[in-house]
């Protein structure tokens, strides 16, 4: 894991050292565990990307999962259906399976939450592992990352936008409430 | 191409999202694409171990059906399971409103119940507008088809499915099939077709089932079905509608299928990769043949299986605009994520 110093721009070279590093710990992770077969699942969209770019270095037998969390949300009452939804698509089984899931920042928690509840729906994996890029650090639920690229500790009002898919660079940046689309 | 429609407060929202599903005329294309963006993402619900998302949980559907229907009642029933939702289906037959009861009267005890949504089916054109009007703003109304006015969740089913076999609706021709004169889901599908850019819309059938005016409503019509099924990509059989017809209409049924049944003779005028559509209930040998119902390139059950998830899209939809346009009247309480 790396200390990050607060910055408002992640070049693109930054960001690739970052994911150097979440597939190194990914790899200890596993192997501390003993899991050789598991599945990579990234969550829409930032974390897809993410997910992707860790396949790409690790190269699992199974084919990359995407998650759309927004059927999800425990926001719905407040928020409404996001306007853009995403098929989720697990091209493998999840029943009994290893699972990484992969997003691109760690705030409140109620992303992975909801990304939980929605794993559990097509079946009942042996583990999850959950493994971001940023931690933000604003914790709302009992949740925590096993596998983090930095530590990134923001203000209340600010947040990281991951920009991508190619080449992956992130911003901080200012955001309202109203305008804040939920992510994690 | 029908221009982009002026916003209907009583189907939108102030910003645009929908509130009220009662007609397909109205909407903008924005809100029919989101419909079927959304409901690609609600088809695979239906595979998962668990065949639920969470939605709309804690949310009480009424399905109130003045007019007999098991398929489409029992599709917008497992529509609202799926999305987690409460569902109460009130036998209309048996209610209160048999015994003297006003439909008011109804109404506003279901809305005592803290019931979310209305799902209404009635005989009479333009019930559902009434009721949408006439209920309280918290609860949002669903037309499932009125009289022969409009069933806007079978044409958006319909669009589902044309646009996952066709890829789009740019260059497509349609040719629309027979009892276009009783056709509530003709009306719809044609408004639909229009706004998301169909390149041709025609109607096929003979002069006692085509309304005077069809050509109105911006479609090219036929009376003879070779003629017009030429290169069509995607053919829609309708349903005869035998209890809405006085026998007058029709000389009888064997005529009917003899000009108009669809037949695989017929279908080689169609281009070859033409689809085979009908919303059914399907009268085998009346409107189709069970050569062509059955066939390979017949997507006639895919259009019922899509259907639960266009009705899970509405749904969560209207709830979501209902919500969002309430939590705007009281005030944004969102928290941050």
């Amino acid at each position: 894991m790396t200390e990050q110093a607060p910055q408002t721009h992640y070049t693109a070279a930054q960001i690739d050292a970052l994911l150097e590093s979440m597939a190194a710990q990914l790899r200890r992770h596993l192997a501390e565990r003993g899991i050789s077969d598991y599945a990579l699942i990234g969550i829409h969209s930032g974390g897809a990307w993410v997910a992707d770019a860790l396949h790409q270095r690790l190269q699992p037998a199974a084919e990359l999962g995407t998650l759309d969390i927004s059927f999800y949300r425990d926001d719905f009452s407040h928020r409404g259906l996001q306007s853009r939804v995403r098929p989720t698509a697990l091209p493998f089984d999840v029943d009994a399976a290893h699972l990484v899931l992969v997003d691109d920042a760690l705030m409140s928690g109620r992303t992975a939450r909801a990304a939980l509840n929605e794993l559990f729906d097509y079946g009942r994996p042996a583990s999850v592992t959950l493994a971001v890029l940023f931690d933000i650090g604003r914790r709302e639920l009992p949740i925590s990352a096993d596998i983090c690229g930095a530590h990134v500790a923001l203000p209340p009002g600010q947040r990281v936008e991951l920009r991508g898919p190619a080449p992956l660079t992130a911003d901080v940046i200012e955001y309202t409430q109203r305008g804040n689309q939920g992510r994690t | 191409m029908i221009a982009e429609p002026a916003t209907d407060p009583l189907q939108l929202t102030g910003d645009g999202q929908l509130r009220n599903f009662l007609s397909i005329e109205g909407l903008p294309r924005s809100v029919l694409e989101q419909i079927l963006d959304n409901a690609a993402s609600f088809v695979d619900v239906g595979d998962r171990a668990i065949k639920k998302v969470p939605l709309l949980r804690g949310k009480t559907v009424v399905n109130l059906f003045f007019e007999a229907s098991t398929r489409t009642r029992t599709t917008f029933e497992l529509a609202a399971k799926r999305l987690s939702a409460d569902v109460l289906n009130i036998d209309i037959a048996r209610s209160a409103t048999s015994k003297g009861e006003s439909l008011m009267d109804m109404l506003r005890n279901l809305e005592a119940m803290a019931s979310d949504m209305f799902v209404v089916r009635h005989a009479d054109s333009g019930a559902p507008h009434y009721i949408a009007r006439h209920a309280t703003p918290e609860v949002a109304i669903i037309n499932a088809g009125d009289g022969r006015h409009a069933h806007p969740t079978q044409a958006m089913l319909d669009m589902y499915t044309i646009r996952h076999y066709k890829g789009g609706f740019a260059g497509l021709k349609v040719a629309i099939i027979g009892d276009i004169l009783h056709s509530r889901v003709a009306r719809s599908q044609i408004h639909a077709l229009n706004i998301l850019g169909a390149e041709e819309v025609r109607v096929i059938g003979p002069r006692t089932l085509l309304p005077a005016d069809i050509e109105r409503l911006g479609v090219s019509v036929y009376h003879d079905l070779s003629q017009g099924l030429r290169d069509v990509d995607v053919v829609i059989a309708l349903r005869l509608q035998k209890e809405r017809m006085d026998s007058a209409l029709l000389p009888s049924e064997s005529e009917f299928f003899r000009l108009y049944g669809l037949n695989n003779e017929r279908l080689r005028h169609a281009h070859p990769e033409a689809i085979i559509m009908h919303p059914g209930p399907i009268n085998r040998g009346v409107e189709i043949a069970s050569e062509v119902a059955d066939g390979k390139r017949s997507v006639i059950l895919h259009q019922v299986t899509f259907g639960i998830a266009v009705r899970m899209a509405v749904m969560s939809m209207c709830m979501s605009g209902r919500e969002t346009e309430q939590r705007g009247r009281g005030g944004d309480h969102a928290t941050a994520r």
